[in-house]
Protein backbone atom coordinates (compact mmCIF):
# COMPACT_ATOMS: atom_id res chain seq x y z
CA UNK A 1 0.00 0.00 0.00
CA UNK A 2 1.06 3.32 -0.73
CA UNK A 3 1.34 5.55 2.59
CA UNK A 4 -0.85 8.93 2.79
CA UNK A 5 2.40 10.82 2.89
CA UNK A 6 3.39 10.11 -0.85
CA UNK A 7 -0.13 11.55 -1.47
CA UNK A 8 0.68 14.94 0.27
CA UNK A 9 4.83 15.15 -0.94
CA UNK A 10 3.04 14.41 -4.25
CA UNK A 11 0.60 17.54 -3.90
CA UNK A 12 3.12 19.40 -1.93
CA UNK A 13 5.65 19.19 -5.05
CA UNK A 14 2.67 20.52 -7.83
CA UNK A 15 1.77 23.24 -5.08
CA UNK A 16 5.33 24.59 -5.31
CA UNK A 17 6.04 24.17 -9.10
CA UNK A 18 2.49 26.21 -9.50
CA UNK A 19 4.20 29.07 -7.03
CA UNK A 20 7.16 28.63 -9.12
CA UNK A 21 5.12 29.15 -12.14
CA UNK A 22 3.40 32.25 -10.97
CA UNK A 23 7.02 33.62 -10.59
CA UNK A 24 8.25 32.98 -14.18
CA UNK A 25 5.46 33.45 -16.08
CA UNK A 26 4.21 36.79 -14.18
CA UNK A 27 3.48 39.10 -16.92
CA UNK A 28 1.14 36.55 -19.42
CA UNK A 29 -2.14 36.60 -17.77
CA UNK A 30 -3.34 33.37 -19.11
CA UNK A 31 -0.21 31.26 -17.52
CA UNK A 32 -1.08 32.55 -14.46
CA UNK A 33 -4.62 31.55 -14.61
CA UNK A 34 -3.19 28.26 -15.33
CA UNK A 35 -0.83 28.02 -12.47
CA UNK A 36 -4.07 28.99 -10.37
CA UNK A 37 -5.64 25.54 -11.92
CA UNK A 38 -3.09 23.60 -11.02
CA UNK A 39 -2.77 25.01 -7.34
CA UNK A 40 -6.49 23.71 -6.90
CA UNK A 41 -5.37 20.35 -8.68
CA UNK A 42 -3.19 20.09 -5.72
CA UNK A 43 -5.43 20.58 -3.26
CA UNK A 44 -8.20 18.58 -4.22
CA UNK A 45 -5.59 15.53 -4.61
CA UNK A 46 -4.81 16.61 -0.66
CA UNK A 47 -8.57 16.37 0.41
CA UNK A 48 -9.23 13.22 -1.53
CA UNK A 49 -5.94 11.97 -0.04
CA UNK A 50 -7.36 12.65 3.54
CA UNK A 51 -10.60 11.68 2.43
CA UNK A 52 -9.55 8.06 1.72
CA UNK A 53 -7.33 7.05 4.23
CA UNK A 54 -9.47 8.83 7.20
CA UNK A 55 -12.45 7.40 5.93
CA UNK A 56 -14.70 10.81 5.90
CA UNK A 57 -16.78 11.60 2.99
CA UNK A 58 -16.52 15.52 3.98
CA UNK A 59 -13.55 15.38 1.91
CA UNK A 60 -14.86 14.59 -1.06
CA UNK A 61 -17.75 16.62 -0.71
CA UNK A 62 -15.54 19.53 -0.28
CA UNK A 63 -13.69 18.67 -3.63
CA UNK A 64 -17.15 18.84 -5.09
CA UNK A 65 -17.88 22.14 -4.10
CA UNK A 66 -13.96 23.40 -4.64
CA UNK A 67 -14.30 21.82 -8.51
CA UNK A 68 -17.64 23.94 -8.97
CA UNK A 69 -16.39 27.41 -7.56
CA UNK A 70 -12.90 27.36 -9.65
CA UNK A 71 -15.28 26.33 -12.86
CA UNK A 72 -16.95 29.92 -12.31
CA UNK A 73 -13.72 31.30 -11.38
CA UNK A 74 -12.43 30.27 -14.70
CA UNK A 75 -15.36 31.32 -16.58
CA UNK A 76 -15.18 34.41 -15.08
CA UNK A 77 -11.60 35.33 -14.51
CA UNK A 78 -11.48 34.11 -18.74
CA UNK A 79 -14.03 36.97 -19.25
CA UNK A 80 -12.36 39.54 -17.60
CA UNK A 81 -9.15 38.88 -19.81
CA UNK A 82 -11.29 39.21 -22.80
CA UNK A 83 -12.83 42.51 -21.94
CA UNK A 84 -9.12 43.60 -21.06
CA UNK A 85 -7.41 42.33 -24.16
CA UNK A 86 -10.01 43.67 -25.78
CA UNK A 87 -9.71 47.46 -24.20
CA UNK A 88 -5.86 47.27 -23.96
CA UNK A 89 -4.68 44.19 -27.18
CA UNK A 90 -2.36 42.84 -24.96
CA UNK A 91 -2.47 40.65 -21.83
CA UNK A 92 0.77 42.14 -20.23
CA UNK A 93 0.24 42.52 -16.87
CA UNK A 94 2.51 45.19 -16.74
CA UNK A 95 0.48 47.51 -19.09
CA UNK A 96 -2.41 46.88 -15.95
CA UNK A 97 -1.36 50.41 -14.42
CA UNK A 98 -3.98 52.69 -14.45
CA UNK A 99 -5.19 52.00 -11.27
CA UNK A 100 -1.77 53.38 -9.85
CA UNK A 101 -2.89 56.46 -8.11
CA UNK B 1 6.12 -3.82 -5.86
CA UNK B 2 2.23 -4.48 -6.46
CA UNK B 3 0.39 -2.76 -9.76
CA UNK B 4 -1.14 -0.37 -7.90
CA UNK B 5 1.79 0.79 -5.97
CA UNK B 6 3.40 1.04 -9.89
CA UNK B 7 0.50 2.47 -11.58
CA UNK B 8 0.53 5.47 -8.16
CA UNK B 9 4.60 5.98 -8.57
CA UNK B 10 4.42 6.23 -12.83
CA UNK B 11 1.28 8.05 -12.76
CA UNK B 12 2.70 10.78 -9.71
CA UNK B 13 6.18 11.23 -11.90
CA UNK B 14 4.61 12.07 -15.26
CA UNK B 15 2.32 14.45 -13.69
CA UNK B 16 5.34 16.07 -11.72
CA UNK B 17 7.22 16.31 -14.97
CA UNK B 18 4.41 17.27 -16.89
CA UNK B 19 3.88 20.14 -14.31
CA UNK B 20 7.47 21.26 -14.77
CA UNK B 21 7.09 21.43 -18.41
CA UNK B 22 3.85 23.27 -17.97
CA UNK B 23 5.30 26.24 -16.45
CA UNK B 24 8.58 26.54 -18.77
CA UNK B 25 6.96 26.15 -22.55
CA UNK B 26 7.22 28.93 -24.39
CA UNK B 27 3.69 28.97 -26.26
CA UNK B 28 0.55 29.11 -23.97
CA UNK B 29 -1.51 26.56 -26.17
CA UNK B 30 1.07 24.15 -25.63
CA UNK B 31 0.77 24.77 -21.78
CA UNK B 32 -2.73 24.77 -21.66
CA UNK B 33 -2.95 21.26 -23.40
CA UNK B 34 0.02 20.23 -21.16
CA UNK B 35 -2.60 21.49 -18.03
CA UNK B 36 -4.72 18.67 -19.59
CA UNK B 37 -2.38 16.10 -19.30
CA UNK B 38 -1.48 16.85 -15.66
CA UNK B 39 -5.50 16.67 -14.80
CA UNK B 40 -5.42 13.09 -16.67
CA UNK B 41 -2.83 12.32 -14.54
CA UNK B 42 -4.38 13.40 -11.15
CA UNK B 43 -7.95 11.48 -12.57
CA UNK B 44 -6.04 8.29 -12.32
CA UNK B 45 -4.54 9.08 -9.05
CA UNK B 46 -7.71 9.66 -7.68
CA UNK B 47 -9.22 6.56 -9.58
CA UNK B 48 -6.35 4.87 -7.38
CA UNK B 49 -7.80 6.23 -4.22
CA UNK B 50 -11.41 4.47 -5.25
CA UNK B 51 -12.96 8.08 -5.61
CA UNK B 52 -14.37 7.01 -9.21
CA UNK B 53 -16.98 9.94 -9.22
CA UNK B 54 -14.80 13.07 -8.60
CA UNK B 55 -11.95 11.88 -10.99
CA UNK B 56 -14.60 11.73 -14.07
CA UNK B 57 -16.27 14.61 -13.20
CA UNK B 58 -12.45 16.22 -13.13
CA UNK B 59 -12.14 14.40 -16.49
CA UNK B 60 -14.97 15.90 -17.75
CA UNK B 61 -15.89 18.73 -16.48
CA UNK B 62 -12.39 19.62 -16.25
CA UNK B 63 -10.72 18.40 -18.79
CA UNK B 64 -13.98 18.89 -21.39
CA UNK B 65 -15.50 21.98 -20.24
CA UNK B 66 -13.37 24.56 -18.53
CA UNK B 67 -9.91 23.46 -20.46
CA UNK B 68 -11.44 23.97 -23.74
CA UNK B 69 -12.74 27.76 -22.59
CA UNK B 70 -9.15 28.04 -21.97
CA UNK B 71 -8.03 26.54 -25.24
CA UNK B 72 -11.14 28.98 -26.85
CA UNK B 73 -9.80 32.00 -25.13
CA UNK B 74 -5.85 31.43 -25.84
CA UNK B 75 -6.30 30.46 -29.28
CA UNK B 76 -8.20 33.71 -30.21
CA UNK B 77 -6.06 36.13 -28.35
CA UNK B 78 -3.48 37.52 -29.86
CA UNK B 79 -0.44 36.95 -27.62
CA UNK B 80 3.14 38.83 -28.21
CA UNK B 81 5.24 35.83 -26.90
CA UNK B 82 8.57 37.73 -26.59
CA UNK B 83 7.33 40.26 -24.69
CA UNK B 84 5.87 37.54 -22.69
CA UNK B 85 8.84 35.83 -21.90
CA UNK B 86 11.15 39.12 -21.08
CA UNK B 87 12.57 38.94 -17.89
CA UNK B 88 12.04 34.98 -17.67
CA UNK B 89 15.95 34.56 -16.59
CA UNK B 90 15.58 37.33 -13.67
CA UNK B 91 12.16 36.07 -12.17
CA UNK B 92 13.98 31.88 -13.01
CA UNK B 93 16.63 33.26 -10.68
CA UNK B 94 13.36 34.22 -7.56
CA UNK B 95 10.74 31.90 -8.04
CA UNK B 96 12.23 28.77 -8.42
CA UNK B 97 14.48 29.41 -4.77
CA UNK B 98 11.38 30.08 -3.17
CA UNK B 99 9.60 27.02 -4.51
CA UNK B 100 12.18 25.12 -3.85
CA UNK B 101 12.68 26.12 -0.54
CA UNK B 102 8.93 25.88 0.07
CA UNK B 103 8.72 21.99 -1.14
CA UNK B 104 11.36 20.98 0.70
CA UNK B 105 9.70 22.30 3.47
CA UNK B 106 6.82 21.08 3.35
CA UNK B 107 7.98 17.67 2.38
CA UNK B 108 10.83 17.85 5.10
CA UNK B 109 7.20 18.07 7.07
CA UNK B 110 5.09 15.88 5.48
CA UNK B 111 7.76 12.81 5.59
CA UNK B 112 7.53 12.53 9.25
CA UNK B 113 6.26 9.63 11.19
CA UNK B 114 2.62 11.32 12.04
CA UNK B 115 1.81 10.93 8.29
CA UNK B 116 2.59 7.58 7.77
CA UNK B 117 -0.80 6.11 7.35
CA UNK B 118 -1.57 2.80 5.85
CA UNK B 119 -4.86 2.94 3.72
CA UNK B 120 -7.79 1.24 4.89
CA UNK B 121 -8.61 -2.44 3.40
CA UNK B 122 -10.16 -2.56 -0.60
CA UNK B 123 -13.56 -1.90 -0.47
CA UNK B 124 -16.30 -5.17 -0.76
CA UNK B 125 -17.55 -5.81 -4.10
CA UNK B 126 -20.83 -4.18 -5.05
CA UNK B 127 -19.50 -0.67 -3.00
CA UNK B 128 -20.52 1.89 -4.51
CA UNK B 129 -18.66 5.79 -4.21
CA UNK B 130 -21.76 7.57 -6.03
CA UNK B 131 -24.28 5.91 -3.75
CA UNK B 132 -22.28 6.98 -1.03
CA UNK B 133 -21.06 10.57 -2.06
CA UNK B 134 -25.19 11.12 -3.15
CA UNK B 135 -26.36 10.07 -0.24
CA UNK B 136 -24.66 12.77 1.60
CA UNK B 137 -24.46 15.33 -1.35
CA UNK B 138 -28.68 15.44 -1.15
CA UNK B 139 -29.12 15.61 3.17
CA UNK B 140 -25.99 16.59 5.14
CA UNK B 141 -24.79 18.78 2.61
CA UNK B 142 -28.40 20.12 0.80
CA UNK B 143 -28.28 23.47 1.13
CA UNK B 144 -24.40 24.01 0.50
CA UNK B 145 -25.47 21.44 -2.80
CA UNK B 146 -28.37 24.32 -3.68
CA UNK B 147 -25.83 27.12 -2.89
CA UNK B 148 -23.17 25.81 -5.61
CA UNK B 149 -25.72 25.66 -8.42
CA UNK B 150 -26.87 29.34 -7.67
CA UNK B 151 -22.82 30.39 -7.55
CA UNK B 152 -22.59 28.99 -10.92
CA UNK B 153 -25.85 31.01 -12.56
CA UNK B 154 -23.92 34.05 -11.10
CA UNK B 155 -21.04 33.11 -13.01
CA UNK B 156 -22.87 32.32 -16.06
CA UNK B 157 -24.99 36.11 -16.03
CA UNK B 158 -21.50 37.84 -14.86
CA UNK B 159 -19.36 35.79 -17.99
CA UNK B 160 -21.95 36.90 -20.26
CA UNK B 161 -22.43 40.81 -19.02
CA UNK B 162 -18.76 41.24 -19.35
CA UNK B 163 -17.67 40.04 -23.13
CA UNK B 164 -21.25 41.09 -23.82
CA UNK B 165 -20.62 44.08 -26.37
CA UNK B 166 -23.90 45.91 -27.93
CA UNK B 167 -22.28 47.66 -31.24
CA UNK B 168 -24.29 50.11 -32.44
CA UNK B 169 -25.70 49.99 -36.38
CA UNK B 170 -26.97 46.60 -35.90
CA UNK B 171 -30.23 45.72 -37.28
CA UNK B 172 -31.76 43.32 -34.58
CA UNK B 173 -35.13 42.47 -33.73
CA UNK B 174 -37.73 44.10 -30.83
CA UNK B 175 -39.86 41.44 -29.44
CA UNK B 176 -42.18 43.51 -27.48
CA UNK B 177 -42.54 46.14 -30.64
CA UNK B 178 -43.34 42.99 -32.52
CA UNK B 179 -46.11 41.96 -29.59
CA UNK B 180 -47.53 45.60 -29.62
CA UNK B 181 -48.31 45.68 -33.10
CA UNK B 182 -52.34 46.06 -33.98
CA UNK B 183 -53.87 44.61 -36.86
CA UNK B 184 -54.86 47.74 -37.89
CA UNK B 185 -51.50 48.67 -38.41
CA UNK B 186 -50.25 46.01 -41.08
CA UNK B 187 -53.46 45.08 -42.85
CA UNK B 188 -55.47 47.28 -45.09
CA UNK B 189 -58.41 46.28 -46.80
CA UNK B 190 -59.01 47.86 -50.25
CA UNK B 191 -62.64 47.28 -51.52
CA UNK B 192 -62.58 48.12 -55.63
CA UNK B 193 -65.02 46.63 -58.43
CA UNK B 194 -64.38 43.51 -60.23
CA UNK B 195 -63.11 44.09 -63.33
CA UNK B 196 -65.44 42.53 -66.14
CA UNK B 197 -63.71 40.60 -68.65
CA UNK B 198 -62.85 42.18 -72.17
Amino acid sequence: MIPLSHYLILSAILFSIAIAGIFLNRKNLVLILVCIELMLLAVNTNFIAFSHYLGDLAGQVFVFFILTVAAAEAAIGLAILITVFRNRRSINIDDLDELKG
Amino acid sequence: MTFTAFLFYFFAVLQVFVAISLITVKNPVHSVLLLVVTFFCGSVLWMLLEMEFLSIVLVLVYVGAVMVLFLFVVMMLDINLTEMRAGFVRYFAIGVPIALALAGLMVWVLDGKLFQVEGPPPRPEGYSNVDELGSVLYTDYFYSFELAAVVLLVAMVAAITLTFRRRPGTRRQDPAQQIKVRREERVRLVKMKSESRS
